[in-house]
């Protein structure tokens, strides 16, 4: 089954460039109040249930998300708003699959602290991947349970547990947003739970999605020739303002100037499966590799 | 009659040189809150110091620093880990609980 409320909020290419220079994107207050508050007596049940043998159940790994949480759910209500099945038709195309969802509660006071970690297992190193939609249906102020994540920190490829060595690194966010807001994660992006110091109760509803398509221009791409930039723009020679290369030269402040060279060109190869375009580059790290390859017929 | 603790401080480099700036940091107490804490940084999420020299200066000894290995091919364009960990540690002499 096609997702088919979605044409009309997709995302951009500028969007879609800024998620993959961050791994992140964010939408403050994007899911309507109404939602918002039915939502938490519902995930409160899915928390407490899923695991009893006769309690409320997430949907099946691999059901099509238009299969998941039919109605009347508050969570169904949320999975077919136009607004996010835009965000995840632009990610993972129009027949993504459900892979998991989790709650997490963290109680005022809570003092539980996970440490830095990605999700699953050490990926392969292919371009795809799957999204995470963390949605907060009450607010969180900051420092008060919202999830700690690195920007950038996508394309490294690690074990999950050998990031717990990193206490803090700068550069790093905690989530803080109005109710209803909605964080889109790659899913290789670092991330971790927090303590809850503050008065008020802490929910997240985390589903992550699996694409059944190669994910190539599933975005609104109404703007992609404006921004597309051609394989010679260069910082150290020629530069097209406001152009997907221009995006792509957001240098993380825990990156070292090998670890942001090294990223630049893991984004452009995301890129170029993302946007089609086999030639894609930005300051020509690529590309030069390439040429000198096809001088003795080996490819980069 | 004291007996001797251990503080021991992780910070990772932006490069290889001790004097570069600090991008990450992890501090493990063995002390239990009775010897020296870390500076206040100047603002939230900047790190205690700015270098590894800035470290040594308030005292902090070197324990060890991040190898220089090569990429293995085929792996010269992929980040992991934070790449240049230096170790410290801080001696302090607490009494016998």
């Amino acid at each position: 089954m096609t997702l088919s409320t979605a044409s009309d909020h997709r995302l951009s290419t500028r969007q879609m460039a800024q998620f993959v220079a961050n791994g992140f994107l964010r939408f403050d207050a994007i899911v309507p109040d109404d939602i918002n508050r039915r939502a938490i007596e519902e995930i409160e049940r899915l928390n407490a249930e899923r695991l009893l043998p006769d309690g409320m159940k997430p949907p099946h790994s691999r059901t099509p998300l238009d299969e998941c949480y039919p109605l009347p759910s508050a969570i169904g209500e949320y999975l077919r708003l136009p607004q996010i099945r835009g965000i995840i038709e632009s990610m993972v195309g129009t027949d993504p699959v459900f892979d998991h969802d989790w709650v997490h509660y963290i109680p005022g006071g809570g003092t539980y602290v996970q440490p830095l970690h990605v999700d699953a297992v050490t990926d392969s190193p292919d371009p795809t991947f799957d999204v995470q939609l963390f949605w907060y249906p009450s607010a969180v102020a900051p420092g008060e349970g919202g999830t700690r994540f690195l920007p950038g920190s996508h394309l490294s490829r690690v074990r999950s547990s050998g990031l717990s060595r990193y206490q803090n690194i700068v550069g790093e966010q905690q989530v803080s947003c109005e109710a209803g807001s909605v964080f889109v994660f790659h899913h290789g992006l670092w991330h971790a739970g927090q303590p809850n110091p503050g008065a008020n109760d802490r929910w997240l509803y985390k589903v992550r999605l699996n694409p059944t398509a190669p994910q190539v221009r599933q975005w609104n791409t109404d703007d992609l020739d404006e921004v597309q930039n051609p394989p010679s723009d260069h910082v150290f020679a020629r530069m097209q303002p406001g152009s997907v290369a221009e995006i792509f030269r957001t240098w993380h402040p825990w990156m070292g100037i090998t670890d942001y060279r090294n990223d630049q060109m893991q984004r452009a190869r995301l890129w170029r499966y993302l946007s089609g375009d086999d030639e894609f580059d930005v300051d020509y790290y690529l590309s030069r590799l390439e040429g000198r390859a096809d001088l003795i017929g080996n490819d980069a | 009659m004291t007996t001797t603790r251990q503080q021991v401080l992780y910070l990772w480099l932006q490069g290889s040189a001790l004097d570069e700036s600090v991008v990450g940091w992890a501090f493990h107490d063995g002390s239990d809150g009775a010897g020296p804490q870390l500076p206040e940084s100047e603002q939230p999420g900047r790190p205690p110091y700015s270098s590894g020299v800035a470290a040594l200066r308030d005292g902090w000894m070197l324990l060890q620093s991040a190898q220089l290995i090569p990429p293995a091919p085929g792996q010269e364009y992929a980040n992991a880990y934070l790449e240049y960990e230096f170790v410290f540690e801080r001696r302090v002499d607490v009494a016998p609980s």
